[in-house]
């Protein structure tokens, strides 16, 4: 098989690093190789960050370059405009519609772009969700990441069955069934 | 023997579990990123090794040292500029040699994703005349380093693993074996070899310049250096993560790649060049080994097409030596998204009353780096760890007591434990009259909260006494010396003024701990009260990334990120900000 590209990005914080390790977990029990990489220090402190997640028969360089990404996940839209030239012709970007303003906007020193989600559509296969409000509904809002990846899932080969066996693996067991209905949620979106 | 079990490994994780399949009994490191998760997965084997957080890198590396001079495998891991800071016992254990084998991992960190420069150990370790091993996945990581053990003790010399921000923090798969019974060497007394002094060392020198010898000819047939024959009308020498570009970008090339990087094997680099058509070099940094390859009268393109900074990439390739342009879309011009100081966060309060004060400050390395940046734009200068106290003295020593009036350094209580207690000794010791802020917020921030010295915890998760900082700066005389809540901003800034104006060196402690580290829940959050808000915009001036500016221009504060630290209602003259309990 050809390798997958995927990429997760968002706002240092949100969670992306939960994310990947349940993509990766998924990937492996199917029995792929996989390679992620992600990052640390400086840039986690509210910075913008992107996680790669690449899986096949073989996979050579950790990274997901320019042009190349099956699938980009977004947490917040301004990460997602950010990294639109990452996607493949055909790729799908997922975004998550939460809008965190970074501090150049904060201090007036730049313009929240307007308009996100209807000018990506344009060029991009966009599915958009509100992940927090549907998270909020669930009565925490921290999962709103697994509920994007609920959506994303159904962009990838796998059952619900085996995104469930991982998330039982992967997740704190006192959390997994709040993940579950996250993903489920996600999934039948 | 093997229990052949594969699981996903960071790169960093691998080469932690390399050392402990290699037998490493003791391990000593200061956190940096991309180093830090090598010692914190070395703890989860403290049952069958020692690790320990030391309070700087050379520190670290000696405590190394001894341990290998007692004859057990030993390990010192460190960020690239941490070694600098151990150069002096690097430079000379290179000359001594090992008795249990000893390897300095330093990662080095191509694009500076979180340091200060970009600097490349490798050539740090030619001028030592330390061997140095690349890996390229998380697989190699671990078999290297354990390669990297039995090297060490064959050709008697300390081996430098080097990784780089993109190996240390991908993951890959990794199998596991398991810990080897490495039995401890004997210890005997040899001065002649462990004690440099003149006399010693010009042999031991001599000693290092034959070892580099046998290296250079032995690494020929070292596995770890492998030529991959395919098409030989390109021919590549990589090494580290670019092998990993290549084989993406130019499947089909032949390919050196070089798992020794110093010295390097010369007769196996005359052979693969003589093999291939077009020679390239590609190599992350400097051009350390394409300076030497040209050298020797070999034709071969490197820094002319590739560039000295920052990370390489397949596409890299793709568009200098296959001339292809691959389909990208346009990109687009947003708004940056730079790193900032978390809500709640303690070092914003310190910097909004200096920036009140239009205070300039000599900074330091840690999170409180960000002062430099809008809004608050208080840091005027950081070079290095410990050297904002003694450039503002060396400040104070050209233009006098008077020029420093408007100055502070300010410093994190990690990084004062570091290296800026010498520098504190100095400012006192040279009738320097500074003002020091030590923002101790009870951990080591940036690289995501190891203790140190002064925490009362040690790496192994020992309860042990914190050394007191307060009474440390006392210890050397000096008399003004001040803990205070960073949060009290009124009495920060009274504090401030008054030591400033004293001609004596004073500390103010700001002793507030870091708002991720606090693990107690919080009590309330701040919110504001829409009707009585001026709409002024000064709760916004210490640029809290909870707070934002209403359509109305009011004030909101999100409550999902407010810590509760109140700086906010202290900046509001109009009482239009309160506590809700959550």
């Amino acid at each position: 098989m050809e390798t997958r590209n995927i990429m997760i990005v968002g706002v240092g914080g949100q969670g992306t690093l939960l994310t990947s390790r349940i993509l990766g977990g998924i990937m492996l029990s199917a029995g792929y190789d996989v390679k992620m990489s992600e990052v640390h220090g400086m840039a986690q402190r509210g910075g913008s960050v992107v996680t790669y997640v690449r899986y096949g028969d073989k996979v050579s360089e950790p990274i997901v370059e320019e042009g190349q990404a099956d699938v980009l996940i977004a947490f917040e839209q301004l990460e997602a405009m950010r990294y639109s030239h990452f996607l493949k012709k055909d790729g799908v970007l997922i975004v998550n519609t939460q809008r965190i303003d970074p501090m150049p906007v904060v201090i007036g020193a730049a313009q929240y772009p307007e308009g996100i989600i209807e000018n990506l559509s344009k060029k991009h296969k966009v599915i958009a969700v509100d992940a927090m409000n549907e998270a909020m509904k669930l009565g925490n809002p921290k999962v709103f990441n697994v509920i994007v990846i609920g959506v994303a899932a159904k962009h990838m080969d796998f059952s619900k069955e085996q995104w469930f066996d991982v998330i039982d693996r992967t997740v704190k067991p006192k959390f997994i069934d709040i993940n579950k209905q996250a993903f489920e949620t996600g999934y039948n979106m | 023997m093997s229990e052949q079990k594969r699981v996903m490994m960071l790169g960093n994780e691998a080469i932690a579990r390399g050392a402990y399949e290699a037998g490493v009994k003791v391990s000593a490191a200061y956190p940096g990123t991309p180093s830090t998760e090598i010692s914190e997965n070395m703890v989860k084997y403290k049952d069958e090794l020692y690790c320990e957080w030391s309070p700087n890198e050379k520190v670290a590396m000696e405590v190394a040292i001894g341990a290998s001079f007692a004859g057990v495998r030993s390990l010192a891991s460190m960020k690239h500029v941490g070694v600098n800071v151990a150069a002096d016992p690097l430079y000379t254990i290179s000359y001594i040699g090992v008795n249990g084998g000893l390897v300095l991992v330093a990662a080095d960190d191509p694009g500076l994703y979180s340091s200060q420069n970009e600097q490349d150990t490798r050539m740090v370790a030619r001028a030592a005349q330390v061997p140095v091993i690349e890996p390229s996945d998380s697989q190699e990581a671990k078999d290297y380093i354990k390669f990297a053990y039995e090297m060490s003790e064959k050709y008697d010399t300390p081996v430098i693993l080097r990784t780089t921000t993109r190996l240390s923090h991908s993951q890959g798969l990794v199998t596991l074996e398991n810990r080897a019974d490495i039995e401890d060497r004997p210890y005997e007394r040899n001065a002649s070899k462990n004690v440099m002094m003149p006399g010693n060392a010009k042999l031991r020198h001599l000693a290092v310049e034959e070892r580099e010898k046998r290296l250079i000819e032995d690494s020929c047939d070292f596995p770890i250096n492998r030529m991959e024959i395919n098409d030989t009308s390109i021919g590549v020498i990589t090494s580290g993560i670019p092998y990993q570009y290549v084989k993406e970008a130019l499947p089909d090339a032949s390919v050196l790649k070089l798992g020794l990087v110093n010295p390097l094997p010369r007769r196996l680099i005359e052979e693969f060049s003589s093999k291939v058509d077009k020679l390239y070099i590609f190599e992350e940094l400097d051009p350390l080994i394409e300076t030497q390859v040209k050298s020797w009268g070999i034709k071969a393109t490197g820094k002319e097409i590739f560039t000295v900074q920052g990370e390489y990439s397949a596409n890299l390739l793709r568009r200098t030596v296959l001339k292809q342009e691959p389909y990208i879309n346009e990109e687009i011009s947003v708004p940056g998204r730079p790193p900032i100081l978390c809500p709640g966060c303690p070092h914003r309060s310190a910097f909004t009353v200096l920036n009140k004060l239009k205070i300039h400050a000599a900074g330091d390395i840690g999170c409180y780096t960000l002062g430099a940046v809008p809004p608050l734009n208080v840091i005027d200068t950081t070079v290095c760890m410990g050297s904002s106290i003694s450039s503002l003295h060396g400040m104070e020593k050209a233009k006098g007591k008077d020029y420093i009036k408007n100055w502070v350094a300010v410093i994190g209580d990690s990084t004062f434990m570091h290296t800026g207690i010498n520098s504190l000794m100095n400012m006192v010791y040279n009738q320097g009259t500074g003002t020091v802020m030590i923002l101790d917020n009870s951990t080591t921030g940036m690289t995501g909260h190891q203790d140190h010295a002064a925490t009362g915890k040690t790496l192994q998760g020992d309860t042990v006494p914190a050394i007191s900082i307060p009474a440390l700066c006392k210890a050397m005389g000096i008399k003004n010396v001040y803990e205070i809540n960073v949060f009290d901003v009124e009495g920060l800034e009274k504090l401030l003024k008054q030591e400033l104006s004293k001609d004596e060196v004073s500390v103010i402690i700001t002793k507030t701990p870091c708002v991720l580290l606090n693990k107690t829940p919080i009590t309330h959050t701040c919110q504001v009260d829409e009707e009585a808000c001026k709409k002024c915009g000064m709760c916004m001036k210490p640029g809290c990334p909870a707070i934002t500016k209403l359509e109305s221009g009011a004030t909101h504060i999100d409550e999902t990120m407010c810590n509760g630290c109140g700086l906010c209602k202290s900046q509001c003259k109009f009482g239009a900000i309160n506590d809700v309990p959550v």
